[in-house]
């Protein structure tokens, strides 16, 4: 099948997602309740599942930038990582176009390394060639500002030094260095600085041009305006609104 | 005109309209989609790592120089470190206990077992919190997770090759000559890679389901020390016992390699037989392959921790 705008790129069929917490509940901290658990064979008082998403379906399509909107702990996070296959659903399905890539704000690199080194790993891991990653370094180090940032070369230094929105801003290159059929943004964005906050928004244009679908989970209303033209508003798990940008956040907005 | 659609339905109208309510399912199917985060099949997945071989490797030497960057001396803990250990058990195994019973060369003897049975130990601690202690990357990016316990284990190899060196300046330090039978070194470690390689998958597998086994593999990995006549010799030790007895404890693939790589080094240590080799190699593809496949079979469930 050709890709045409407008062709389905993600396909989300009554996904249902349970977490199982470990260590919960106070019952497991002491030595003997959990002894007397082995002896009495009860299951483990320490698991507690949260239902995180609740039968969510939606289609998405080549071409679209897509809001996902809601408060915190509406499972959008969760979302964003079933359709990316990294959390299997527990109930329901999935179906992409391709390998979808996630950006997440705690999609933690290695903290303990360079700036350099986790480009080029997570270019690696990203399914890059080496010669894909050479080619691409300089491109990455420059989009993200950290080969000269305040007069310093950051890309020689451990990520653990690198404030918040700096290592976001790493993250958010080495993941835009790619196109992606479907790219899923979780929050990325938020600690950029405003000029980072636009050219990344320039980028997520560019991507959407190349016949993509983007995601885009945020608080920031401003930058669900700039870049989405659909918005999903989900509530405790499940899918409370999905429609035009305007419509939705306006809801959204009145709710709150 | 947004409209709420409700949980389980599917949203009609809008930008959300898919023409005509055909299910999701169907949908998906006439254009090709595939299911996300399902487990690729055996030859995918196989290419898939394949690709990924960069990445493998780059990720090993990242982690090994990673972590020494905080240590003052940096890598040179990677030499002190195998020095220091050789020296412990010199001293408590050899000069405080005496356990040097039927043995010729006992500080080649012991050092070449224990170096040989840490490059397994290690392998198998770093595999098991391989998963585990990695769900932040896992969650993050794509990519087939059987990369992790190999490139823990090729850390655990770099580190090998250094204590290796070490090694070969001490068994040379007690008086073994240099012999062409140390080439014999290399097919063994290569063996007993292969061993450790799978056998890190297995625990990196159930070291991600049951999160007790990080608590649990130190003892299990003292009790295999202390069976794989690391400090005694197992002919010795056994030649009492029934022969079954003997024969379970030769057989133990740590002390089939660790029986190998004494051969190789030491001169005065009874050459292995045959069939010697024979466990080593059906070791190494038994619980390589086999490690590779029961990895595989859960890939899609690693993310959920």
């Amino acid at each position: 099948m050709a890709d045409r705008i407008g062709d389905p790129t993600v396909v989300a069929d009554n996904v249902h997602l349970t977490y199982r917490v470990h260590g919960a509940s106070s019952g497991k901290g002491s030595a003997t309740s959990a002894f007397s658990r082995l002896v009495t064979r009860k299951k483990a008082a320490g698991v507690t599942e949260v239902h995180a998403v609740r039968g969510v379906s939606f289609v998405a399509r080549r071409g679209e930038a897509i809001g996902l909107i809601g408060r915190n702990g509406s499972g959008k996070s969760t979302l964003l990582r079933c359709i990316a296959g990294l959390l299997p659903p527990t109930g329901g399905k999935i179906y992409t176009d391709g390998q979808p890539s996630l950006l997440g704000v705690n999609a933690a690199m290695m903290n303990d390394l360079t700036g350099e080194r986790n480009i080029v790993l997570g270019c690696l891991a990203m399914g890059m060639t080496k010669q894909q990653v050479a080619e691409h370094y300089d491109e990455i180090a420059a989009f993200s500002g950290m080969d000269n940032y305040n007069g310093k070369d950051f890309t020689r230094l451990p990520m653990r030094t690198y404030s918040s929105g700096m290592a976001a801003r790493l993250r958010f290159s080495i993941a835009a260095a790619k196109s992606h059929d479907v790219l899923m943004i979780d929050e990325a964005l938020a600690t950029g600085d405003r000029d980072f906050q636009l050219r990344s928004e320039a980028r997520i244009r560019e991507l959407r041009k190349e016949a993509g679908t983007v995601f885009l989970v945020s608080h920031g209303m401003k930058s669900i305006r700039d870049t989405c033209e659909r918005v999903i508003w989900l509530d405790a798990g499940k899918i409370k609104m999905d429609g035009p940008t305007e419509e939705v956040v306006a809801a959204y907005e009145k709710g709150v | 005109m947004a409209n709420s659609a409700q949980a389980d339905t599917v949203p009609a109208g809008g930008p959300s309209a898919d023409g005509g309510g055909i299910p999701l399912a169907e949908l998906a199917a006439r254009h090709n989609l595939s299911v996300s985060g399902a487990r690729p099949k055996l030859p995918a997945y196989i290419r898939q790592l394949w690709q990924r071989r960069h990445f493998i490797v780059a990720f090993a030497n990242a982690k090994t120089r990673a972590s020494y960057a905080t240590a003052r001396l940096g890598q040179v803990w990677q030499i002190l470190t195998p020095l220091m250990n050789a020296a412990i058990y010199y001293l408590v195994f050899g000069l405080m206990l005496k356990s040097d019973k039927g043995v010729d060369n006992y500080v080649a003897f012991l050092v070449t077992g224990m170096f040989i049975f840490t490059f397994t130990q290690s392998a198998v601690l770093a595999g098991t919190r391989s998963i585990s202690d990695q769900l932040p990357l896992i969650r993050a990016l794509h990519f087939p997770r059987a990369c992790l316990p190999i490139s823990f284990t090729i850390v655990q190899l770099q580190q090998l090759m250094i204590s290796m060196v070490v090694l070969c300046a001490i068994v040379l330090g007690t008086g073994e000559p240099l012999t062409a039978n140390w080439l014999l070194l290399l097919p063994a470690l290569l063996l007993q890679f292969m061993f450790n390689v799978g056998l890190s998958m297995i625990v990196a597998r159930i070291g991600a389901e049951i999160t007790d086994m990080k608590q649990l593999m130190p003892f299990l990995l003292r009790t295999w020390l202390y069976v794989s006549g690391v400090f005694y010799s197992i002919a010795h030790f056994a030649k009492d016992a029934p022969d079954w007895v003997r024969w379970i404890l030769e057989a133990n693939p740590a002390a089939v390699y660790i029986e190998l790589a004494r051969d190789a080094l030491v001169e005065s240590h009874a050459h292995v037989p045959m069939h010697t080799w024979a466990l080593a190699v059906g070791w190494a593809f038994v619980v390589g392959v086999g490690g590779f496949l029961f990895f595989w079979q859960a890939e899609e469930k690693y993310g959920r921790g």
